[in-house]
């Protein structure tokens, strides 16, 4: 019974990780209508971005983000007016945003494996390499202050989208990218904005992943399939659905891994997704809208 | 295009194809050939559903591992010997990686576009991990060994050299037939708008999943094939991530939905890919150049060679006929004129 | 003169929004039909109700005294009610000739996998994008033709799965002067070979030239209905195109 309630709380903490990465996936989908598939290794270059700074300059993991975050940002920015924004707004762009961030995830990819050489790492803090009890279970501190470093950073976001003017476009943009071009909105400059800030978001998420598990540039994979599992399950576009729908998917995979093994629990994840579309195609809170598209 | 140079030259393409062994003996070559000839058989098997249907699958690879898997548990199970037989049960692998593809396509049809991708990505997952974690069936992770064949040296590669081309005439074959067939129109029309098409009485339903099943019969098989090739089957082999998206790749550059385009991809993009494996090994670089390449053909191709480089040979021929100073009448009727250009398919 | 296709009674709310609130129209067999109406009174939501785009929160829709109301859009078709989109619903990818064929539907599986063309049915295809003026364009991708263009063959391979009454959604919309006028030489044949029709218009003239009876809707509600002449007179009506 205790494996559980610590399966729980593992799953609650690492749901916070997962959520704080997703969200900008799911951003990212609903201003620019693209799946950035590369999201998954922009997580893994913020986790080495922050390993280098640590391990070169000595700069503590979470305060290496008031240099990651930043270098991110431009970085989202500079794909997105490379790269996304070249992609027409035909009936086949969704499928070619795919194929490019797919490319641009294979050249950052190639290009940490030359830097990094494919040794799995891990960040390191000496101040949370401890556990500490509560309620007779250890939680690794880890485990913890990446679960806080992930809600701060959800607060944040959340005040962001829903109590500033930017938000405000933002969410005009994602409802109606005609509608808000209409009535001022620089539709264009949010796309940019709203990429940047999802890149930024990789750079935290990285920071808080890269220190709950070792990881190489190949752990991208397993990141990203977790990752649009999630956003599909809480609906494509949706912040709130992406929170829920990364708590629902972490606790109960890292329920599976206790009961059946942990071989297990990526497979019960992509299950769950699986039997939550025979019912609800469009997600918890995704909207179902008619195909035409 | 003129019909006669097209089927002509398709043919002279299959006797140089037919002949090769008479001109080349280097085993290397053989091997990148003879995965070209798969891939270019996969890649067709992919655009059949996704290419016509535009609904974008990126777990094609659950098929092929499939159809691999088949082969090698009916060849272990009843002790089958290596050599000619086993290609005997390659369609039998197609059928089954059918059968999975009807649950399968009845599940990931449901969604909408964009989240039928994410679908066929956690299908694929899926099945890989069923491969690694159900060892009793399927070896695990160290897989299952195919029978040897008794075959060596040069000729090693021949039967399966002759197997693959046989399958690509298949799928070729089949791919023709449903581009000609009303079938096929109907998986263009969903494509272009499919609740038009489906107000207009095309039962959408029944067309895509069974092109999706078409599709999976041809990527069982090629996948056997492939497999068998490989001599051993595990699940990281069977179920390789960047073949998903590597088929989607090939079909893109070739031109989707087009009869000849996955072929060209498959033609252009598989020898290109070995070659940086063997110059570079599978070492990082590969990927930095093969990512680098693939942006710079999507930003600049996005519909792919086949159906880009007529329209910009059309452009050239067609531009001096539309003058901006005509008064509108006497555009609109250059315009019926410059109608008849016409399209090469 | 019996009536072909009638709503009555409709009523659909989108959200807060009441589209259509207890609105009827009546088509008699043989005729050409307008429905006219300001903007947003709900001309395109009564078309969508009818061949079964969108479903109705109350009210009946019947054709040929047989209720069809919620019939999915392609059974609708299959009974014989065509229906043309304000911005022409084709097949951008396909040729003019192909999209003809799509809208052909053979029965059952047989026609599935044989070859697309039948002679019969690529006569039929040509003579109808004859009709309609667009015959050498039929290799054409459609979607490299002008919006007229693919109006006129909207129209056309709505045709050729022979309907009984065709619903048409603004044709003259965006079109030049002397296609409307083109447009409306065919429907004037096409009615006199037995097709009821019934047309959203704007362009008063072209309502006016053509149809025999107008229905005019405001707010969702059915106002006025007569033929034109009539309608052209009606106060409510008046009121309604100016007081907006």
């Amino acid at each position: 019974m205790s494996l559980f309630i610590a399966a729980l709380l593992s799953g609650i903490l690492a749901g916070g990780v997962y959520a704080l990465m997703a969200s900008g996936l799911t951003l990212i989908f609903g201003v620019l209508g693209i799946v950035n598939v590369a999201q998954g290794i922009l997580v893994v270059l913020g986790a080495y971005l922050s390993y280098a700074l640590e391990q070169h300059f000595h700069i503590d993991i979470f305060l290496s983000l008031l240099i990651t975050m930043p270098a991110m940002f431009l970085l989202g920015i500079g794909i997105e007016w490379a790269f996304v924004r070249r992609l027409k707004h035909t009936q086949m762009r969704i499928m070619l945003s795919v194929l490019v961030m797919f490319a641009v995830a294979l050249v950052i990819e190639g290009l940490l494996n030359i830097v990094f050489t494919p040794d799995q790492v891990s960040l390191h803090a000496p101040y949370i390499d401890a556990t500490f009890s509560i309620a007779g279970f250890y939680l690794p501190y880890v485990q913890v202050f990446a679960f806080l470093l992930s809600a701060v950073l959800l607060l944040a976001l959340y005040v962001l989208v829903y109590h500033t003017r930017f938000g405000e476009s933002l969410r005009a943009s994602m409802q109606n990218r005609t509608a808000a071009a209409l009535i001022g909105i620089d539709v264009e400059k949010v796309s940019m904005i709203t990429f940047g800030i999802g890149v930024a978001l990789t750079a935290a998420g990285g920071v808080a992943y890269g220190a709950t598990t070792v990881f190489n540039a190949a752990s991208s994979y397993d990141l990203i399939s977790r990752l649009l599992v999630i956003i599909v399950l809480g609906g494509m576009g949706s912040l709130r659905g992406t929170f829920f729908a990364s708590l629902i998917m972490l606790v109960i995979s890292d329920l599976a891994a206790v009961k059946w093994g942990p071989q297990w629990s990526s497979t019960v994840f992509f299950v769950l997704l699986v039997v939550l579309l025979v019912f609800r195609p469009q997600g918890l809170f995704g909207k179902l809208e008619g195909r035409s598209q | 295009m003129n019909n006669k140079v097209k089927y002509g030259g398709l043919l002279a393409f299959l006797i140089l194809l037919l002949s090769l062994p008479l001109f080349f003996s280097d085993p290397t070559f053989f091997s990148i050939a003879i995965f070209t000839l798969l891939y270019a058989s996969s890649v067709i098997g992919w655009n059949i559903f996704s290419g016509y249907t535009g609904y974008v699958s990126l777990g094609y690879t659950a098929f092929t591992g499939l159809g691999g898997y088949t082969l090698a548990m009916i060849c272990d199970h009843w002790q089958i010997s290596g050599g000619y037989i086993p290609f005997l049960l390659v369609p039998v692998a197609g059928l089954v990686a059918a059968i999975f593809a009807l649950p399968m396509g009845w599940v990931a049809l449901r969604t909408r576009r964009v989240t039928f991708v994410v679908v066929t990505i956690a299908l694929f997952f899926i099945l890989q991990s069923l491969a690694l974690n159900l060892s009793d069936f399927t070896g695990g992770s160290s897989g299952i060994l195919f029978p040897a064949s008794e075959w060596t040296g040069d000729f090693y590669n021949m039967p399966y050299y002759y197997v693959s081309l046989a399958l690509l005439v298949v799928a070729v074959i089949i791919a023709w037939w449903i581009r000609n067939s009303k079938y096929g129109l109907g998986l263009l029309a969903i494509r272009d708008d499919e609740d038009r098409a489906s107000g207009l009485g095309v039962k959408t339903w029944a067309f895509k999943l069974s092109a999706f099943v078409i599709s999976a019969f041809l990527g069982g098989m090629t996948g056997a094939v492939m497999a068998y090739y490989s001599g051993t089957i595990f699940p990281v082999s069977a179920f390789d991530t960047s073949l998903n998206v590597a088929v989607a790749l090939m079909a893109f550059l070739g031109g989707v939905g087009t009869l000849g385009g996955p072929v060209l991809g498959a033609f252009l993009l598989e020898p290109l890919q070995e070659y940086l494996t063997i110059q570079y090994g599978s070492s990082s670089l590969n990927l930095v150049i093969l990512g680098a390449l693939l942006l710079a053909v999507i930003l600049v191709m996005p519909e792919g060679i086949f159906v880009t480089l007529p329209k910009l040979w059309q452009k050239r021929n067609t531009a001096h006929l539309v003058s901006t100073t005509l008064p509108l009448a006497e555009q609109e009727k250059v315009a019926f004129v410059e109608g008849n250009a016409g399209e090469s398919k | 003169m019996s009536i072909l296709l009638e709503a009555n009674n409709v009523s659909k709310a989108y959200g807060g929004i009441q589209a259509l609130d207890g609105c009827s129209i009546a088509v008699e067999q043989g005729t050409i039909a307008g429905l006219i109406g300001p903007n947003g009174s709900g001309k395109t939501t009564l078309f969508n109700v009818i061949t079964g785009y969108e479903r109705v929160d109350s009210g009946e829709v019947r054709f040929d005294d047989a209720i069809i109301t919620n019939q999915k859009p392609e059974k609708v078709f299959q009974l014989g009610i065509g229906r043309t989109f304000q911005l022409a619903r084709i097949f951008p990818r396909l040729t003019v000739m192909e999209n003809m064929h799509v809208a052909k539907q053979r029965k059952g599986a047989a026609g599935l996998f044989s070859r697309w063309s039948s002679s019969h049915e690529q006569r039929q295809a040509l003579e109808l994008l004859d009709f309609v003026g667009i015959t050498d364009l039929k290799d054409m991708p459609a979607g490299n033709l002008s919006y007229g263009q693919k109006k006129l063959l909207e129209f056309a391979f709505i045709l050729i799965a022979e309907p009984r009454v065709i619903l048409l959604d603004e044709p003259a919309g965006g079109v030049n002067p002397t296609l409307i006028n083109h447009l409306a030489d065919r429907i004037k044949t096409l009615n006199g070979q037995g097709i009821t029709f019934l047309i959203v218009e704007h362009d008063m003239e072209f309502v006016m030239s053509i149809c025999d009876k107008v229905t005019v809707l405001h707010r969702g509600e059915t106002i006025a209905a007569g033929t034109a002449e009539e309608v052209q007179k009606n106060s409510l009506v008046l009121e309604a195109y100016l007081g907006d």
